[in-house]
């Protein structure tokens, strides 16, 4: 087991032991690639999709701020001396630009992908993203799209990142058709997924929860492979509880999980939303049906984050088998706080109080 | 010393091998040839004995008189033209010499143009469509450009551009349809007139917010330079939209990673409203271009001939080159800004008259041609006629046309239909068929 970097992170040392459990899911992979498996972290399994794409694409070019000597978090290291200073540059230090180019390299017929630094700094190109990326398609008749445009950012908590290193933005874009959203949380559905966003024909988001990138490993498949978009994973079957989130906090709720089990004989399904957008209500709803509790938590802020749309949509779906309250483990309404991270984020405690609260109802 | 020219070999021997790994796995799309060496960035080498600057950040002497640089906007950049305003040309040897046969098709699509604005314009007034942009006194800046152009040369417009799709071949109906939005519009119905687009005549669709297409079109020219085939993007914008941050990331994305770019700036003196003094405070659009590293100029965007040297030039020299050029073509908002907008309460109608009679580039060409025994009055009178006909037809047609089917308000949200969508789309008809009376059925085709 390696260290983790960050000493004083208590939730970065309880979610990095939960990893060896993950290596059962490579079992669990769609069309389960054949072939050898290597030890990654979750940038490496970044690394990987990253260069399977730029092997077995010409057009595929990879760009943002630092991308050339490797990336802040390393995501591209080698890729350059390999593919060649055309297919992995650096851009300037502009995030509209770097969106606003992803389009039009998507629009030329050439693979895109654009890294943006930090998920905080994504907003200058909201517009692009929004106005432009989501809506080519339907605004051009069909005529023109950037379905291959991918934006990669680091995303979520980090121990210490405060206001802009730390935060979860999807719930913006959730709202906003057109776009794909995906998260994961691991290396293994990090590559499958990433792979299948560059693939996928309509421009996508993916958000790599950072504070994984070195904690969480892996054996994860050289060969590329593909994890299904809009599809959730039940990570752990159980009759009592829902649990849902993606990202990091699907390893919080697990433990979650492990306690309501062992302290109150509460058996829980844990879900991996893993695609925020377009989501999938079916698997959820029917696992509502059968709990008849549902529990969905983020570090994003409570309200308008994701979990609003998904407890509006279960109660719609699902009212009469309700047994309680739909209830949201999330952020609170402030800006991500720096020294009172172990105070604002949704921990394993706050997660079995609410379900104690919805066993008790 | 020897550890600047120790680091250079390093890097030489890096660049080789970087090439002999890219060459293994080369297509034709890892030609060379027209990359400007920019290999792992080295910064000047370092040299303290010198007194000269040694920072990265930039190539200059020292000095120790300390001066502002003073903007000039007195005697700007000045504007290249061929013709003066009677469409005499001055200098021979700026005259492109086009065809008779070509600068007949020019003027004749630059009133074809007119025209049609002229029509569109009072259809509006009269409530058979919802809105409309005129082209008025600009018509120069569309169809000298897009002369110069390839055919394959892929375009992103702002929103005042029409000739260019025009010239290009666009037909009248396919106009009329976008505008009347009905079911014969490529673009299926779903936006405002005048956003046309056309993926045959390589015309991005146009899109409301203002320059969002600058650093997209940064992009798509990265993406043809990789491609290799002889093939230039050029961007068109007004000089109101280069306020915009998207323009400013456009032009030092295009410099920076050497796109064969051309932007064509039209700078027609108002932003709705807003005058130029109001937008911006130095010597134009121009002038910004040597800031980014771009090679710039102004020209008279009423002088045809002017625009389609320009542009050739650039177009030219951005393919070989692979690096952006800046055109800033000088010209006049004759018309509103839409027909939301009713240009009198800000600005006289003396200024408006003095353009549209004094100084447009429809008379201006027409004054070259019928100084060469080109065109003469018969020929004026027969062609505003035929031209008037065509478009009323065009415009009869498309009037008579129903509206797309409502099915089409759900696809293209993604290549493919979401379940979601779909549950929404069926909702959607069971409330229709509950309360179809309530609903303008049939305008629209089933």
């Amino acid at each position: 087991m390696a260290t983790c970097p960050n000493a004083e992170c208590t939730k970065t040392i309880k979610i990095f032991a939960f990893f060896m459990c993950e290596v059962l899911h490579f079992f669990n992979l769609i069309g389960s690639p054949k072939g050898p498996t290597q030890k990654m972290n979750l940038f490496q399994s970044i690394t990987s999709a990253l260069d399977n794409t730029l092997a077995s694409d010409p057009t595929a070019v990879i760009f943002g701020e630092d991308v050339a000597f490797g990336g802040v978090f390393r995501c591209t290291v080698g890729l350059r001396d390999k593919y060649g200073k055309d297919r992995v540059f650096n851009t300037p230090l502009c995030e509209q630009g770097i969106v606003g180019f992803g389009i039009g390299v998507a629009v030329a017929g050439a693979t895109a992908i654009a890294e943006i630094q930090f998920a905080d700094y994504i907003f200058p190109a909201f517009d692009q993203i929004v106005n432009e990326a989501a809506k080519y398609r339907y605004r051009s008749g069909n005529l023109f799209d950037c379905g291959n445009l991918t934006i990669r950012a680091p995303w979520g908590c980090v121990g210490h990142g405060a206001l802009y290193h730390s935060q979860s933005p999807e719930a913006f874009f959730a709202h906003c058709p057109g776009l794909k959203i995906v998260i994961p949380r691991g290396p293994i559905q990090a590559k499958g997924l990433l792979l299948s966003c560059i693939a996928d024909k309509n421009p996508c988001i993916f958000f790599e929860p950072k504070i994984l990138y070195r904690a969480a490993v892996e054996q994860v498949p050289e060969e590329p492979y593909t994890i299904p978009l809009s599809q959730a994973e039940i990570l752990q079957e159980g009759s009592d509880v829902t649990l849902v989130s993606w990202g990091t906090q699907i390893h919080v709720l697990k433990e979650v999980a492990s306690m309501a089990q062992e302290k109150l004989g509460v058996s829980c399904e844990v879900i991996d939303l893993q695609t925020i957008l377009p989501w999938d209500i079916e698997t959820v709803c029917k696992s509502v049906v059968k709990t008849g509790r549902l529990l969905i938590s983020h570090e994003a802020p409570v309200t308008g984050g994701f979990a609003a749309e998904i407890s509006s949509t279960v109660q719609e779906e699902c009212f009469l088998n309700l047994e309680a309250p739909i209830s949201r483990v999330c952020g609170y309404d402030t800006p991500f706080p720096h020294i009172f991270e172990p105070f604002y984020t949704p921990d394993k405690w706050k997660c079995f109080e609410a379900i104690k609260k919805m066993i008790n109802y | 010393m020897a550890a600047v020219s120790s680091m250079s070999k390093m890097y030489g021997l890096c660049f080789h091998a970087v090439r002999q790994t890219a060459g293994l796995k080369a297509s034709r799309l890892l030609q060379r040839r027209g990359f400007r060496v920019t290999v792992v960035q080295l910064q000047q080498p370092f040299d303290s004995s010198l007194e000269k600057p040694q920072f990265p950040g930039a190539s200059a002497e020292f000095v120790d008189q300390l001066e502002f640089i003073q903007p000039n906007v007195i005697s700007g950049i000045p504007v290249y033209r061929v013709m003066d305003r009677q469409g005499n040309i001055i200098n021979p040897s700026q005259d492109p010499q086009l065809s008779k046969e070509t600068v007949l098709n020019f003027y004749q699509k630059m009133t074809l143009l007119n025209t049609m604005d002229r029509i569109l314009y009072e259809s509006q007034r009269q409530g058979r469509i919802s809105f409309y942009m005129t082209n008025y006194g600009e018509e120069g800046t569309h169809i000298g450009s897009a002369a110069a152009l390839d055919p394959n040369d892929l375009v992103f417009g702002q929103y005042r551009e029409a000739g260019v799709l025009m010239y290009r071949g666009f037909p009248l109906d396919h106009f009329m349809a976008q505008c009347y939005a009905n079911a014969d519009d490529l673009g299926k119905g779903r936006q405002m007139p005048v956003h046309y687009g056309s993926k045959d005549l390589n015309f991005v669709t146009i899109s409301s917010p203002l320059a969002t297409q600058i650093p997209q079109a940064a992009g798509a020219a990265y993406a043809v330079k990789r491609e290799n085939i002889n093939r230039a993007v050029i961007c068109y914008f007004g000089e109101g939209a280069a306020s915009e941050g998207d323009a400013h990331a456009g032009f030092n994305f295009s410099a920076t990673l050497e796109c064969p770019l051309i932007f064509f700036c039209r700078n027609n003196g108002y932003a709705i409203s807003t005058p130029t003094n109001e937008q911006y405070r130095g010597d134009g659009i121009a002038a910004r271009g040597p800031g980014y590293g771009m090679l710039s100029i102004r020209v008279d965007g009423n002088d045809v001939f002017a625009v389609y040297n320009a542009t050739k030039e650039a177009r030219r020299r951005a393919v070989a080159e692979n690096q952006p050029f800046l055109i800033e073509a000088m010209t006049y908002r004759i018309g509103h800004h839409s027909t939301s907008d009713d240009s009198s309460a800000y600005r006289s109608v003396d200024e408006v008259n003095y353009w549209d009679k004094q100084d447009h580039p429809i008379s201006r060409l027409r004054h070259y041609m019928t100084a060469r025994g080109w065109w003469s009055e018969d020929d004026e009178r027969s062609w505003r006629k035929q031209s008037r006909k065509t478009v009323m037809e065009a415009f009869e047609r498309a009037e008579r046309r129903l509206k797309p089917n409502p099915e089409l308000l759900f696809t293209d949200v993604y290549q493919e239909m979401t379940p979601s969508l779909n549950k929404q789309r069926e909702s959607l008809w069971r409330h229709v068929q509950q309360y179809k009376e309530h609903y303008p059925l049939d305008l629209y085709e089933k």
